[in-house]
């Protein structure tokens, strides 16, 4: 059953306020969908409604808690670093943007050497693709139709109209946008070699996560390569194990000329994004390293957030974790898909990253406020509304899937009803 | 990274959260391997088993070499017994099928603790996680072995090498795990732990103690002080032998191991000559006066000499014994809180006692476990069936030896009790168990009981699987890839387990082609059975 609650008077008054002073479509088109979230409290793996109800997240703001909320251990990291440093002065050597550069070094491996320093993913975007357009000495930026990488300047022109023909920030005569597991689109994008670079989502979150057909990453790699475009991945949300490997190019055997990484690595705690590059393509570093600037850009706070957040990633039993978590979804998932084969007719994952397919137009949203009354929050895909993110957490406990599982079997169904049971009574009328 | 990043970065939440982690996994893989079937599990114990008995004696050198006590020959043998000897006696009980009692009207479910968090000792360090690892296998356990810090690289090789074999057999990821670093404070946050199903604690009092006021459910046992009682029945050259090999058995390192000989006076001279025979040296008075202040000089007993053997301990007090000396016998005139070397001694010098007939040496038993040792062990050689009785019914020892070595036989070698390296000290000593612990006190039992009313029948569950049903299971191995409507199954229950070897991946990748059939199979049917409705 349903545990919604009649909303308190307190929380009328905030929704309303909320209305007034922050964002009214906003905050309303979430009353008109059903899901009337005003996140209070939070740990590990719940938010609490103001109104004191518990959620399971799912939704992780796309991945940004990906080791939980407040994990213990960053409040700790962060408590500790605000006793000496703060932000930084982004003109000068830092001893913690240093450090963070070097463990990323580390953990990419191979010539991914550099990093370069942002407040957040879109902006990251941006420094990766002026850094290729400094590379290459090409303007042209490649991207997948309904792409995501965010609402800056260069990022929102490489991702879907959604975003960006409300602002008039479209570029059309710089950006190219390509259908998503088409090689032969891609190679007519590429092949006037005039582009500065490819960038793409491992695996598009918010385009509900379509999964790379077998060996297109690797031919998009090889692509690039013949026609001197440069290979931007985009793991913020692939990125961070949630893949079962520290990056998700990884589980497709490439290696990007640039890995950007957002959202979970600053686990939450203190904005920080970063781009990794290849040394042969770093080249304005040297040739004027005032090039690009960043006042708040790998602030020192979230450079020792980042690095606890990375070091917790790589302790031995997150691997193996990641593993159980993914295969008992898939299990677990594919048991309920049993129960609705018409309703619910795919799940798209790679590790934790997981789309759950609705055989239904805008399907993932009654599924969404479903889950919403029954306790699990998940969030519809923007460009695909028919696939409903699923995104646990890679330190989730066997007890919180299976509590999961159970609540997602109950919320299907009453989706199920919802959506077909209609259907069913014309056809059998028919 | 400069030193003021790093002191920032390692935070005191560090070695706690890393062992929560272990405790995660170890819970998801206690999941998945509860619902194993027998001769999976069997094959998976035994794998870890003949992996430990391969690296018996290099790991025997590694401990004798890291911790400096005992005997790296005995431990051989101690590991090899542990291993394949160990899961050969483990295997012929099944801890993992149902039980069917048509007789009680019963079935009995095998329910494992979940995650066990075995804590090992220094003395017997390699043996005892072989002990606790197989044990947690045989019975669908994951296990945490906690070494002791003395001991923690041979430990941590022995669990990882069984870790490694587990897991190529096919074990859920993650299901022998070992704390590479332990210290008190984070052992005593994995206790507390409500992960953990069970401790299993080896060592010290404290640690014991702590084991139980944790709060989790545990199996810790106390420390032993062994009497032996010779008395005019006994044959004297074979008490004597058995003795000596005994105390000299990996240099007196097992807690079962004998404390003080109470030789009945008729015939303790003939004894002490049968000993010396046997490679006792017999300590004159001022030896034993310098034993005793070596070995209790400080208060506590002197862990330097701890596992030393009796050439070296003789050295350290000024002797130089023949290298053929196995034991030091030390003639005491009493036993007590005033006699310290009538506490638990675990070097090879035993003390020695005169009493005037078999009654009183029942006495000075009673003495020597009040001191300490309670519910542990306890030896008498005799051939009269009254004093062997009077004796077990007196001496507060849950185990009682007769006519055989007390180091190995209480140990379940060499007698018919189990073998066992953590040794149940019951209510005497201030634990749960009594018995030498085994498989079973690491699994419960789900009774699944029928009305008794004879109207009512009993069901009908042969061939029935407990365990099969629900959903595939995860092992923990990869992360599943999957591309939309094209649905993969995971591997069945009751399908072997994907290997990781080379050649694997194409099995693996084979069978996920038919359970994609039987998968797609499945829906259309199911789909054409909605429409016909």
């Amino acid at each position: 059953m349903s545990d919604v609650k009649p909303q308190s008077p307190e929380k009328r008054e905030f929704i309303a306020k909320s209305k007034t002073f922050w964002n009214p479509g906003k905050t309303q088109a979430w009353q008109d969908m059903g899901v009337d979230l005003v996140i209070d409290r939070r740990e590990g793996y719940f938010i609490w409604d103001m109104d004191g109800r518990r959620l399971i997240d799912l939704h992780l703001n796309g991945g940004t808690y990906n080791i939980g909320h407040r994990h213990p251990e960053l409040i700790e990291i962060l408590n500790r670093g605000t006793q000496r440093f703060d932000m930084g002065n982004h003109h000068f050597p830092s001893q913690a943007r240093t450090a963070l550069a070097e463990r990323l070094a580390e953990i990419c491996g191979g010539d991914l050497h550099y990093t370069m320093y942002a407040s957040g993913g879109a902006e990251a975007i941006d420094i990766a693709l002026k850094t290729a357009r400094h590379a290459t000495q090409r303007r042209k930026i490649v991207s997948i139709v309904n792409a995501y990488h965010g609402h800056t300047g260069l990022a929102v022109a490489a991702g879907a109209d959604r975003f960006k023909k409300i602002f008039l920030s479209d570029q059309p005569e710089d950006f190219v946008h390509v259908p998503f597991n088409d090689l032969t689109a891609m190679e007519d994008a590429l092949k006037g070699n005039d582009v500065a670079a490819l960038i793409m989502e491992t695996i598009p979150a918010t385009y509900g996560f379509p999964m790379p057909l077998p060996g297109y990453l690797k031919d998009v790699k090889k692509l690039c390569e013949h026609y001197g475009a440069l290979y931007v991945a985009d793991e913020v949300q692939t990125g961070l194990m949630r893949c079962g490997e520290m990056w998700g190019y990884q589980r497709y055997g490439i290696v990007p000329d640039m890995v950007v990484t957002g959202k979970g690595i600053s686990g939450g705690m203190y904005p920080i994004a970063c781009v990794v590059v290849r040394e042969p393509y770093a080249g304005w570093l040297t040739q004027d390293g005032f090039a690009h600037m960043s006042t708040m850009g790998g602030a020192e706070l979230g450079c020792l957030v980042a690095m606890k957040t990375l070091e917790i990633l790589q302790r031995p039993p997150v691997k193996p974790m990641v593993n159980y978590i993914s295969e008992t979804f898939r299990n677990g998932l594919h048991e309920i898909m049993k129960l609705y084969p018409d309703f619910f007719v795919g799940i798209r994952q790679c590790g934790v990253v997981m789309g759950l397919e609705f055989d239904f137009p805008e399907g993932a949203k009654p599924v969404m406020r479903h889950l919403y009354e029954n306790g699990v929050w998940a969030i519809f895909s923007t460009l695909d509304p028919r696939v409903l993110q699923f995104k646990p957490g890679v330190l989730m406990t066997a007890d919180l899937c299976q509590e999961v599982l159970e609540r997602v079997e109950r919320s299907v169904g009453l989706a199920y009803a919802e959506c077909m049971g209609r259907g069913r009574g014309k056809a059998r009328a028919a | 990274m400069t030193a003021i990043v790093e002191e920032i970065l390692a935070g005191e939440k560090r070695p706690t959260g890393a062992a929560d982690l272990m405790l995660q996994v170890a819970e998801w893989a206690a999941s998945a391997y509860a619902r194993f079937g027998r001769a999976k599990v069997e094959e998976i114990a035994r794998a870890a088993a003949e992996t430990a008995h391969a690296h018996a004696g290099e790991l025997a050198e590694a401990a004798v070499a890291e911790t400096g006590f005992g005997v790296a020959e005995h431990k051989k043998i101690k590991n090899e017994l542990t291993s394949r000897a160990l899961f050969e006696l483990y295997s012929r009980e099944d801890f993992c099928s149902a039980r069917i009692r048509p007789d009680l009207k019963m079935v009995e479910l095998p329910r494992p603790a979940g995650v066990v968090f075995g804590l090992t000792p220094s003395t017997n360090p390699v043996c005892s996680v072989f002990y606790k690892i197989l044990m947690a296998l045989v019975t669908r356990n994951a296990i945490i072995i906690s070494p002791h810090p003395m001991a923690k690289a041979c430990s941590a090789r022995a669990a990882k090498l069984m870790a490694e074999a587990a897991e190529k057999a096919g074990a859920p990821a993650g299901i022998i795990q070992v704390i590479e670093h332990p210290n008190l404070p984070l052992i005593e946050h994995v206790m507390k732990s409500p992960r953990v199903g069970v401790i299993l604690a080896t060592g010290g009092t404290p640690m014991v103690r702590a084991a139980y006021s944790s709060g989790n459910p545990a199996i810790g046992v106390g420390p032993g002080n062994a009497p032996v009682l010779v008395d005019e029945s006994a044959d004297l050259n074979e008490a004597a032998k058995r003795i000596v090999a005994s105390k000299s058995f990996d240099n007196s390192i097992l807690c079962t191991n004998e404390s003080v000989v109470l030789a009945v006076e008729s015939v303790a001279d003939r004894l002490v000559q049968s000993m010396r025979s046997a490679g006792a040296h017999v300590a004159k008075p001022e030896e034993v006066a310098a034993l005793r202040e070596l070995l209790f000089g400080r208060g506590t007993f002197n862990v330097e000499v701890l596992g030393k053997s009796a050439v070296e301990i003789g050295a350290m007090i000024g002797l130089r014994l023949p290298p053929h000396t196995k034991i030091i016998l030390a003639e005491i005139d009493r036993v007590g809180i005033d006699e310290p070397l009538s506490k638990e001694k675990l070097c090879p010098v035993l003390g020695f006692l005169r009493v005037p007939h078999a009654q009183a040496g029942i006495n000075q038993a009673k003495a020597l476990i009040r001191l300490s040792g309670a519910g542990h062990s306890a030896a008498i050689h005799s051939h009269h069936s009254a004093t062997i009785l009077a004796y077990g019914a007196a001496v507060k020892a849950l185990r009682v030896v007769v006519n055989a070595p007390c180091s190995m036989g209480a140990a379940g070698y060499g007698t018919h009790l189990a073998p066992a390296f953590t040794i149940g000290t019951g209510y005497f000593g201030s634990s749960s168990v009594g018995e030498n612990v085994g498989p079973q006190h690491l699994i419960n039992w789900t009774r699944i009981a029928y009305n008794d009313d004879p109207s009512e029948a009993f069901g009908d569950f042969a061939g029935l699987d407990a365990w099969s049903g629900g959903p595939a299971l995860a092992l923990g191995l990869e992360a599943p890839i999957s591309l939309g409507r094209l649905q993969e199954g995971a591997p069945k229950l009751g399908d072997p387990a994907p290997s990781n070897a080379a050649g694997g991946a194409d099995e693996l990748a084979l069978m996920r082609e038919e359970i994609r059939k039987m998968v797609l199979e499945e829906l259309r049917g199911a789909l054409a059975a909605g429409k016909k409705t």
